[in-house]
């Protein structure tokens, strides 16, 4: 029955993108369009005590300077749920220039309205803003006196503190402790396309262009912002160039670019530039973690103690769960985990590609591997003395577990049994070598309402199937479109997929790692609830060799239903339809996803690397990186595999290259590309993706885990691994960088 | 930035665009008017104009005088003309083989389609790379005097520890400049009085108290061309960068490096340090160590401290040091490992 499921089909959105005929929504062409540039803040704190708009107002085209003194009132700000909710999903609960305090840099405080982006730019240097500064805190060294425990984190969705167990007593049991602190700068999102949101009314309703990972989320933050209907109010969005999770919660922009509009009476585009992404769509938070192992002799964990400090906004109660899949990947009887916060100057952090897990699991995996080596075991044995069965809270059955089969077909690859264990031990030339594992695991989250599709077949056997969720270069509108073709029982080419706009079937927002989850069972149901329709159609027509058949007898393939036993007997939808006058059929599926499974459901992995070190210039070059996945069914290898690659080159670029740096200002002091270092492909290694069969029958029904951002997780522990069995140092902060390795 | 009259209107900063076709027109149109400038390959004025760090201008595109050629001169140097491309200038075999480590140092540097564009001119003429001098919003005493400098007590891990001041500690950014300085190359300028020669260790100013003043250029002149001695040991050379990431960044530190050992002891050498320093360093101190001494490691981490020993180092930038010293000593056992002059 799956025929389209699972091949490495090319994307269906490749070709606009390759041509420059794709539009991203700072591309749509309107007529009248005029151009909008938000004003960041100069200072962390404070207040404004004036600001001259007079020089701006009076260059050439400008239309508008709106501050603090004359932003239109909108509504009211919506409290912080995650997007996944698919309500509304503000990225902070804080609105800007609804009066004169600064609480962050960059903090927008003025949006000049011009005829061209040109003028705009001119215009806003043009703005003499006068701050009274006041005294501030941006990082956990300035802040941790003052640091204090969360009652929730990550909006209010996670609690500040989980025990279970008596980590104490755990720890007093242990033949072996390790206690570790851990450093980490803070990361921002940096995809290619920068924010952007085109918005234009048409008396009282709104359409609005966003580059969004649910046009839904932008939708129903607006209305609340703007007080407008939902009803009221359209959100497309065609093309998204990467997203990472700073497009993943809604922020002020879109909003901005509304009122603008209105305020001009003309269409409006807002895009940010690449430095204002550094201050308008949230960070990943610099963090320290204080992480404490207790394990008997043969290196089974007693005690798991696993702290977190960070800094959040003056708004919000936000940390990523760093601690989160690092105390549901073990079993370990006693377990507790504390996130402590910083009431700082900068915006709420926001989800970052992995949110916590990257940084919670490099802190699990490399200590874990110190706790191997004072045990003389291998890292892998460690692991595998530790495979939790079932879930290590209350025992509950995973919904599917492949890991073992990871570790096997990872260590296989790597030849892990055949490396020399010895530090130091591998050599080229002068150059020291090392190989490094982890595990890689993310939870399987759920969307907080129920998923829908429509599906739609012409009369001539072709197919439209719509929902609303955005392809944020992931490649889901591709495997949706494998999808549909399977549920339908109709070839690839004669099915389209419709995408990207709020007045589609509701979906939430895709991220989590759970968009392909999430979709692809609301296009399975739809698309299989109208093949059902069409089939009892024609076993209720007289007309139909299949008149009065067993519905479970027919099958359908390439757009022809038949008896299973008997193929020769059948027709094809088409004929059906024709014969019946009808234009076309129609059905719209919706699945109720089960409650959170995020706890006993988990894509998991393992990861390999090899690095190599010159020890005298502190250089660390990934060779290779082998990543083994257990990720469910996989819709399309190609893009699935794109990924998990992606996310292990991100892994290994949190490992050694990504680091945001607050300068003593408050001021992120490397907001460009220039200064922010991802890696350049010559810095890219050798990838082995592979997955594993996977069959899980919990998550949804095509027992899709997801891919998203799974790769990434374990990469830097296997590196930095890598690194100690080169080198001898354990290295515990990220990034990883010369000065460390000197 | 210029201010509105109450009741005028603001026009946007003006960038006009003009073509030249020979050096004495583009010298007068660009010394008559104290808002014009040369336009080479663009990849660093562009940048400049953008982001506010140099005033209005009015471009005076050059790419079409005839000064864009490589030539081996009757005495044996080398004429890079100022418009040659670096990739031309790198890939040409006139260079590779006398001078690898000016080919090196310009293959390593920014990335091929920029390196298409760039010249040699350009290069020279690029600005620093400190984060504070391209944020208009911070205190930089080299884009506005006397404002201060961020930097001193800001995120300075890129910074120089060598040639700094109290006023500026901005690292150059060329690495051909590197090179070329450790090749003694010469600048030629031409303006509306005539020619004019620079050594390039002359023609690089540390900042002092006038970090706004990188070089001796008055409004109006041109750089021609960079000349460059004949240098037969230079046959055996490397250029060594040391950077974060494996492409497309400045360096953290790097070596230009040509020597001659003969019967185990440095006969000739010439080295100069990229990314340490506020001007392309030439390392006349380990220079002077290293004549004439054995060729072993010792004598090499010898004459890297003594070139270091002056060095400043500022709250995130120490490691340079080491690092400085280290990547000396691997340039200077590299070069003797593969034997001298093939
Ligand atoms: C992303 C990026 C990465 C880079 N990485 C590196 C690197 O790793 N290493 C490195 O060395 N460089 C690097 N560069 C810098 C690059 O090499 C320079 O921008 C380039 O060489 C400048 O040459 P151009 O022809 O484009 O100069 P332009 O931008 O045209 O001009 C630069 C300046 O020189 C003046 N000028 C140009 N020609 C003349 C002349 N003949 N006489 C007098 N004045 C003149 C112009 O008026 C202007 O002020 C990088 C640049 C970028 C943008
Ligand atoms: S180091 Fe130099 S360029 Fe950088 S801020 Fe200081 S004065 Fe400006």
């Amino acid at each position: 029955m799956t025929t389209a499921i699972g091949r490495p089909i090319d994307r269906v959105d490749g070709p606009a993108k390759v041509t420059g005929a794709g539009r991203y929504s700072a591309d749509v062409p309107l007529p009248g369009l005029v151009h909008a540039v938000v004003v960041g803040s100069r200072i962390p704190a404070g207040r404004i005590i004036s600001i001259d708009t007079r020089a701006a107002e009076q260059a050439n085209g400008v239309l508008a300077v709106l501050t603090h003194l004359n932003l239109p009132k909108g509504g009211s700000v919506p409290p912080l749920v995650p997007s996944l909710a698919g309500a509304a999903a503000t990225g902070q609960t804080f609105f800007p220039m609804q009066d004169e305090v600064i609480h962050y840099a960059g903090q927008h405080v003025a949006v000049v309205v011009a005829e061209t982006l040109e003028q705009a730019e001119h215009a806003a240097t043009l703005l003499r803003i006068d701050y009274a500064a006041a005294p501030f805190v941006t990082t956990v060294e300035q802040g941790r006196e003052q640091a204090y425990e969360a009652r929730r984190i990550f909006g209010g969705f996670l609690p500040g503190r989980v025990e279970r167990g008596d980590v104490d007593a755990g720890l007093a049991e242990a033949a072996v402790t390790v206690d570790l602190g851990y450093r980490y700068a803070a990361n921002h999102h940096n995809p290619i396309e920068c924010s952007a949101t085109t918005a234009v009314w048409q008396g009282d309703r709104l359409t609005v262009y966003d580059a969004t990972q649910g046009p839904n989320a932008t939708l129903h933050t607006l209305a609340e912002l703007l007080n407008v209907m939902p009803s009221h109010i359209r959100v497309v969005t065609d093309f998204v160039g990467g997203s990472f999770g700073c497009k993943a919660m809604i922020w002020d922009h879109p909003a901005l670019a509304a009122l603008a509009a209105r305020h001009v009476g003309r269409p409006v585009r807002l895009a940010l530039s690449r430095e204002q992404m550094f201050s308008s769509v949230g960070h990943r938070e610099q963090q320290e973690q204080q992480l404490t192992l207790g394990a008997d002799a043969q290196g089974r964990l007693t005690a798991v103690r696993h702290h977190k400090l960070s800094p959040t906004s003056h708004f919000d109660d936000w940390a990523e769960p760093s601690l989160g899949v690092a105390s549901q990947l073990y079993a370990c009887p006693n377990y507790q985990g504390v996130y402590r916060l910083i009431r700082a100057n900068t915006m709420t952090p926001t989800f970052t590609r992995c949110p916590g897990e990257a940084s919670g699991m490099f802190a699990l995996e490399t200590a874990l591997d110190e706790l191997a080596e004072r045990l003389g075991l291998d890292p892998l044995e460690i692991r595998l003395r530790n495979y939790a069965e079932t879930t290590p809270g209350d025992g509950t059955p995973w919904s599917s577990k492949k890991l073992r089969e990871c570790y096997r077909r990872g260590a296989e690859l790597a030849g892990w049994d055949r490396r020399d264990p010895r530090v130091g031990a591998l050599r080229d030339g002068d150059t020291l070598l090392g190989w490094g594992m982890a595990t890689s695991a993310y939870p399987c989250y759920q969307p907080g309402n129920p998923q829908r599709a429509r599906a739609r077949l012409y009369a001539d056997g072709s197919a439209v199937v719509q929902a609303s969720i955005s392809d944020i270069g992931t490649g889901s509108a591709t495997a949706m479109t494998q999808v549909a073709a399977d549920g339908l029982g109709v070839q690839l080419e004669r099915v389209r997929f419709q995408y990207g706009d709020s007045d589609l079937p509701n979906t939430a927002a895709a991220v989590g790692s759970a968009g392909a989850g999430m979709v692809s069972a609301a296009v399975h149901v739809a698309t299989t609830a109208l093949r059902d329709q069409l089939i009892a159609q024609a076993l209720a027509d007289p007309g139909s060799p299949l008149h009065g058949a067993d519905p479970r007898q027919v099958t359908v393939a390439e757009g022809r239903m038949a008896l299973r036993e008997r193929p020769d007997v059948g027709e094809t939808y088409a004929a059906l339809l024709q014969r019946a006058f009808m234009a076309d059929a129609e059905a719209v599926g919706t699945w109720n996803p089960p409650p959170d499974t995020s706890g006993g459901s988990m894509t998991f992995g393992a990861q390999f690397a090899q690095v190599a070190v010159d020890p005298d210039l502190g250089l660390v070059r990934v060779r290779r990186l082998i990543g083994v996945f257990d990720a469910g069914r996989i819709l399309n290898r190609k893009t699935a595999h794109s990924q998990l690659m992606g996310g292990m080159i991100w892994g290994m670029s949190h490992a050694l290259l990504e680091g945001t740096r607050m300068g003593p200002d408050g001021r992120w002091a490397n907001a460009s590309l220039g200064e922010y270092l991802v890696p350049v492909n010559a810095d890219a290694p050798e990838v082995v993706v592979e997955t594993v069969e996977s069959t899980d029958t919990v998550v949804n029904p095509l027992g899709v885990k997801g891919v998203g951002e799974v790769g990434m997780v374990g990469t830097a522990a296997a590196i930095a691994n890598a690194i100690h069995h080169a080198t001898g140092k354990r290295l515990h902060r990220l990034p990883i960088t010369i000065e460390d390795l000197l | 930035m210029e201010r509105g009259e109450k009741g005028t209107t603001q026009n946007m900063r003006s960038i006009s665009y003009s073509r030249v076709a020979d050096v004495a027109t583009a010298i007068a149109t660009v010394t008559a008017d104290p808002d014009a400038a040369y336009l080479a390959g663009g990849t660093t004025k562009v940048d400049m104009l953008r982001i506010y760090a140099e005033p209005s201008q009015r471009l005076v595109d050059i790419n079409d005088l005839p000064i864009n050629h490589i030539e081996l001169q009757p005495d044996g140097a080398v004429r890079l003309g100022a418009l040659a491309r670096m990739n031309d200038v790198a890939m040409s075999p006139i260079v590779a083989q006398r001078y690898p480590l000016l080919a090196e140092a310009l293959v390593l540097g920014a990335s091929a389609q920029l390196r298409n564009m760039a010249s040699m001119g350009g290069n020279m003429l690029q600005r620093t790379r400190c984060s504070y001098f391209r944020d208009h919003e911070a205190a930089c005493n080299k884009r506005v005097p006397g404002s201060g400098c961020s930097a001193l007590t800001g995120v300075n891990r890129g910074h120089a520890v060598l040639g700094t001041s109290e006023h500026c500690i901005a690292a150059h950014p060329s690495d051909a400049a590197v090179a070329l300085s450790a090749l003694d190359a010469v600048i030629h300028v031409q303006n509306r009085d005539g020619h004019h020669a620079y050594a390039i260790d002359d023609f690089f100013l540390a900042p002092e108290d006038t970090p706004e003043r990188e070089h001796p250029l008055q409004h109006g002149d041109l750089i021609t061309a960079i000349e460059i001695p004949p240098l037969p040991m230079a046959r055996d050379s490397l250029y060594l960068k040391v950077r974060d990431r494996e492409s497309y960044e400045f360096a953290l530190v790097s070596v230009a490096l040509a020597l001659r050992v003969e019967g185990g002891a440095v006969a000739e050498v010439r080295m100069a340090l990229g990314g340490v320093a506020t001007k392309p360093w030439r390392a006349r101190r380990a220079e002077h160590a290293l004549l004439g001494r054995p060729a072993t490691h010792e004598h090499f981490l010898h004459a890297a401290r003594e070139e270091t020993a002056d060095a400043v180092p500022r709250s995130m930038n120490g490691f340079k040091i080491e690092l400085a010293r280290r990547t000396m000593v691997r340039a200077l056992e590299t070069v003797t490992a593969r034997g001298g002059t093939p």
